[in-house]
């Protein structure tokens, strides 16, 4: 019941998720000084709930959560409200640049950087600098690869922004809100350790995505192999991310949900790379030696290949 | 009302004073009123604020007078000279050309909306008109890069044209940025200057990517 009435309130203040990560812990209100720190809850558990410790971040100080419990208390329909959500300074977002490039393995990313502060700024701002990363990038892609053409007349290809912030802010907008969905209804099925609110999905998702941008930038060069190899590193750096994040949130239940759960969060991650990837940027043409055929008004054919 | 027999106003106090309340310092405009006065001074006065105003922007001082005394006539102009200037553009198919003369209005407009919400939500104490004014006025830089690259395609479409309105357009962005966080880095607390100054970079960069890749027809 305690767990229950913990979990209404993380609907309101997600400083509860913290203190509801241990199903044996006392009931604590939000406005009560916790009275039990958190680092004898890591000792009374078992050996095997270790890692989920070095996942959830508990062994980090508990006074970030002492303070956690003040957060967002103003009305929605008030500026102070959204002000909340903008409470970053400039060292924190680029700790949590850092993190999302550089992903310490068994360290979870919401626990380790957004510890209940999760911030706009992160996911809007990186997402607008990914849009215009991307079709810059693509513009002057296709101009190197086009450029000796004697039929090729630039163009600016404008349309292509529009698009890709359509397809960007959709993706670091409502797929948060579909995973987001999801594991609510998986927590009321099976009760467990991690929940998170929709900001810090939200968060994680804008954060992972920073890997993108010198990526998108790195596929100006034109040849294939070095794209595909740039997707297969970025893809795995923001990926693990994810798989970091989420899977101690779906661990706990049925094996396959899991499993399958994390696949879908990983293929659609895959997905934008790929489309992103495949649409803003034209197929560098390879130039293959032989044979070359001298065409009849003199000039060499190369053949082409995508 | 028994409690109240024994209350009793006395004749000699004089019950006076004024009704209308008085009203606090009056603004230098309206000490005089300013209908009758000829079409022509109303507008030179507001063209007169306009031109000052371009003139903080070439020389960027930190001046309280851009900001005090807001107006949004310069940011309009200067948009919608801008876009403009970038019709006319390659199109060889109807999607694939320059932007049309709506998304670089809407670009410039929601893009200031969102750098002073943005502005704000962090903290900082400038208005959201303020703000506005400032960002549109810094984009004055980037339209006389504008024209100097539309007179430079004039002559010729080559490598060194290039050059030259390559050169011309970072100059311009450099200066619209320094130009802008200059008057707007003051009011955001020191340890997020950063964050509000990023936008800012962004902003003016695509102002600047659409300017310098304008290719003529």
């Amino acid at each position: 019941i305690a767990c229950l009435v913990m979990y209404l309130f993380a609907e309101f203040d997600d400083a509860a998720n913290l203190l509801a990560a241990n199903p044996d812990a006392t009931t604590i209100s939000i406005d009560e000084p916790v009275e039990i720190p958190k680092n004898q809850h890591s000792r009374l558990q078992e050996p095997g709930r270790e890692e989920d410790d070095e996942l959830l971040g508990t062994d980090d100080s508990d006074k970030t959560e002492l303070l956690a419990g003040q957060k967002k208390s103003a009305p929605f329909w008030t500026f102070e409200y959204y002000q909340t959500f903008f409470d970053v300074d400039t060292y924190q977002v680029l700790d949590r640049i850092k993190g999302s490039v550089f992903p310490v393995p068994g360290k979870n990313f919401v626990r380790l950087y957004i510890r209940s502060n999760p911030d706009l700024y992160g996911p809007f701002w990186i997402c607008a600098t990914l849009v215009f990363t991307i079709a810059v990038s693509g513009n002057l892609s296709n101009f190197f690869i086009h450029l000796g053409k004697p039929t090729y007349h630039y163009v600016p290809e404008f349309r292509k922004v529009s698009i890709a912030a359509t397809t960007i802010y959709a993706y670091a907008w409502l797929v948060p809100l579909a995973l987001w969905g999801f594991l609510m209804w998986r927590n009321s099925q099976v009760m467990n350790i991690v929940s998170y609110s929709f900001l810090e999905i939200v968060c994680v998702y804008g954060y992972s995505l920073f890997v993108y941008i010198p990526t998108a930038i790195l596929w100006i060069i034109p040849q294939k192999v070095v794209r595909w190899v740039l997707m297969v590193f970025s893809l795995c750096l923001s990926g693990s991310v994810l798989v970091m994040t989420f899977w101690p949130a779906v661990r706990d239940d049925n094996r396959r949900i899991a499993v399958a759960t994390v696949a879908t969060i990983l293929l659609l991650h895959a997905l934008l790379a790929v489309g992103c990837l495949a649409y803003f940027f034209d197929a560098p043409e390879l130039e293959i030696p032989a044979p070359i055929i001298p065409a009849h008004n003199g000039t060499t054919v190369i053949t082409k290949s995508h | 009302f028994p409690g109240l027999a024994d209350v009793s106003i006395s004749q000699d106090i004089p019950v006076e004073g004024e009704i209308t309340v008085p009203v606090g310092s009056h603004s230098p405009d309206e000490d005089y009123s300013t209908l009758d006065e000829p079409v022509k001074d109303t507008i030179m006065r507001d063209l007169k604020a306009v031109g000052k105003k371009f003139v903080h922007v070439m020389y960027p001082r930190k001046s309280s007078a851009l900001l005090r005394d807001w107006d949004l006539w310069g940011p309009l102009v200067l948009c919608v000279s801008l876009a403009l200037m970038l019709q006319g553009g390659s199109a060889d198919s109807k999607d694939d050309g320059g932007p049309q003369f709506a998304e670089v209005f809407v670009i410039i407009w929601f893009g200031a909306v969102v750098i002073t919400l943005n502005s704000k939500l962090m903290g900082g104490t400038i208005s959201f008109f303020q703000s506005l004014c400032v960002l549109g006025y810094c984009v004055m830089p980037l339209n006389v890069a504008m024209l100097v690259c539309r007179l430079v395609l004039l002559a010729g479409a080559g490598t060194i044209s290039f050059i030259i309105r390559l050169i011309v357009v970072g100059a311009m962005f450099a200066w619209s940025t320094l130009a802008s966080t200059a008057f707007l880095a003051d009011s955001q607390p020191p340890n997020r200057k950063a964050l509000v100054v990023y936008p800012i970079f962004l902003f003016y960069f695509v102002i600047s990517w659409m300017i310098l890749t304008f290719t003529p027809q």
